[in-house]
């Protein structure tokens, strides 16, 4: 795929190849891709003159970094303890319903990934979730599929 | 005097963090003051690290300036992880210049620092926007006055673990955000194996604050091994959420009787990494060094909580969010909830639990860095305190 190649080359003419550049990099891919293809691994650790293990080493450690397709949007939903005792059970359900995929799939059109996550830091105004960087915070079932809209 | 009146006479009795101040006066005083006697000041504050292990900032500072080096670094750790803390986040939004000040402080007072990091969490990136743009005028700011030191943000991607400081490095470096070997700490040898300093938002904003009301006024505040105040975080089952700024030495039960339900049966403090403190131990734990440390999270459940779920919940969180390199966290996590399951279903006597307990001690003496040591804090007191709950 030389598109990736060609991204890949850009990025990292602009942050520079120095090791310490590896997790931007790795972000900016992210951005693009929305994850890190075994192809955009393998580009990059040509670019910066290091082994595939240790970028795919370095990818897979992160959360935030996935090593497997993800959609357009990726939904977030805190399932630490505030969250879970503020009842994003129920968010789970309404948001399974609305998009007909489980916790952790991607909806057939490429759309949304559905994913849990730990603590996001709004613990005072629980259900909280993220689609992609955006906060929805002190969800309702109505609330978190409003949100969803905004991205149909 | 209504709940609410009797805690914004709390709150008003400090407003250190969230109080608006003109930061560029305090650096002008401070940059031509001699290292040393800022260094004295912070020292003569007795401010502690403000994330969670206490740390004293003038010792810290102390350290890494003593170490010879013509280059050191200067880092805040705003990697805001711990469940149930969210005040780091509530300061970067409405006060970020106090904490670049902060380091602009700390990059005089140690000296050779020519760049700062400010490492933000991925979940806050909706602040980076913002924050780049308030950076961008402090920086030039600060080079109008001709002092040599930048700041940069670099963004995390996903890893509580990455909160440790030695782990912060190692993902600031580009790689695996795993904990090192301390000795030699952070002071010695951090970021690119030069001294370096890495303190959390809230400290910073606690060190411009004591160079602009001075030392003795925050001596003012606190207890003898606890002074000054800290941000509190209070969450779950609770009358009032959100962020409140107290004074440090307060008692569980006089926190409880202002932000609780009337039915709280017990208050973990800390986050999950922290201690549960049981309705009858309320009268008799202070908030504070000596006796639970807090890095500002205080999560409250009320009787119609069960402590299992509870317990379960963290101990999810923590088996996902070891970083696998040492056996006892790596191993350990897994077990206990393992555990746990195991004695809920029957399938393990009620005794199973003390043998989980003394594991859980073990992984406090064996695991590399602060989280796998912590995880004993919450297992055993909650397994102690609330035995039936676990087995029932």
């Amino acid at each position: 795929m030389p598109q990736i190649e060609e991204l890949v080359r850009n990025i990292v003419s602009k942050t520079g190849a120095d090791r310490e550049n590896l997790l931007p990099i790795l972000q900016e891919v992210t951005r693009h891709e929305r994850y890190l293809s075994e192809e955009a691994l393998t580009q990059i650790a040509k670019a910066m003159d290091i082994s595939c293990a240790e970028v795919y080493g370095v990818a897979s450690f992160y959360t935030f970094l996935d090593t497997v397709p993800r959609g357009q949007n990726i939904i977030r939903i805190c399932k630490t303890i505030s969250c879970y005792m503020a009842g994003k059970d129920k968010i789970v359900r309404a948001i399974e319903k609305k998009l007909r995929i489980k916790l952790g799939e991607t909806t057939p059109d490429n759309r949304f990934t559905f994913l849990a996550t730990n603590c996001i830091g709004w613990c005072h105004k629980g259900p909280a979730m993220l689609i992609n960087d955006k906060v929805y915070t002190e969800l309702t079932a109505e609330k978190a599929v409003a949100a969803l809209e905004e991205y149909l | 005097m209504t709940k609410t009146d009797i805690i914004n006479e709390h709150t008003k009795k400090v407003n250190l963090i969230f109080e608006d101040c003109n930061c560029w006066d305090i650096i002008d005083k401070v940059l031509s003051m001699p290292p040393d006697a800022v260094l004295s000041d912070i020292n003569a504050s007795g401010l502690k690290g403000r994330g969670g292990a206490g740390f004293p900032t003038g010792l810290k500072w102390k350290s890494a300036k003593e170490q010879p080096s013509n280059e050191r670094f200067v880092i805040c750790n705003a990697d805001e992880g711990e469940p149930g803390t969210f005040k780091d986040r509530q300061i970067l939004h409405e006060r970020a210049h106090k904490v670049f000040t902060g380091m602009t402080l700390c990059a005089h007072t140690i000296g050779n620092v020519s760049k700062g990091y400010l490492y933000l969490r991925a979940e806050y990136n909706d602040l980076l926007e913002r924050l780049q743009k308030d950076l961008d005028e402090f920086n030039e700011g600060l080079k109008a006055r001709n002092f040599p030191f930048t700041i940069n943000i670099i963004s995390g991607s996903g890893a509580y673990v990455c909160g440790e400081e030695t782990a912060l490095l190692d993902s600031m470096e580009g790689k695996r955000g795993e904990p090192r070997n301390k000795p030699p700490f952070p002071t010695v040898s951090g970021f690119k194996g030069k001294p370096t300093v890495i303190n959390n938002v809230e400290t910073l904003v606690y060190c411009t604050m004591i160079m602009l009301i001075g030392p003795e006024e925050f001596l003012k505040l606190g207890t003898k091994d606890s002074r000054g105040a800290k941000v509190f975080c209070i969450s779950g089952d609770a009358d009032v959420k959100g962020i409140y700024e107290l004074e440090l030495g307060m008692k569980v039960d006089e926190f409880v009787e202002l932000f609780g339900d009337g039915d709280t049966k017990a208050v973990q403090v800390g986050g999950s990494s922290g201690h549960c403190v049981p309705r009858k131990k309320f009268s008799e734990t202070f908030l504070g060094f000596e006796g639970v440390p807090t890095g500002g999270s205080m999560m409250l459940f009320n009787s119609s909580r069960s402590m299992y779920h509870v317990l379960h919940n963290y101990l999810e969180f923590f088996q996902e969010e070891s970083c696998g390199l040492c056996t006892p966290c790596r191993i350990g996590c897994q077990q206990l909830l393992r555990g746990i399951e195991a004695v809920k279903r029957g399938e393990k006597p009620s005794t199973y639990l003390d043998e989980l307990i003394a594991m859980a001690r073990t992984m406090r003496i064996a695991s590399k860095c602060g989280l796998g040591q912590s995880v004993p804090n919450p297992f055993i007191s909650i397994v102690e305190n609330f035995r039936e709950e676990i087995i029932y």
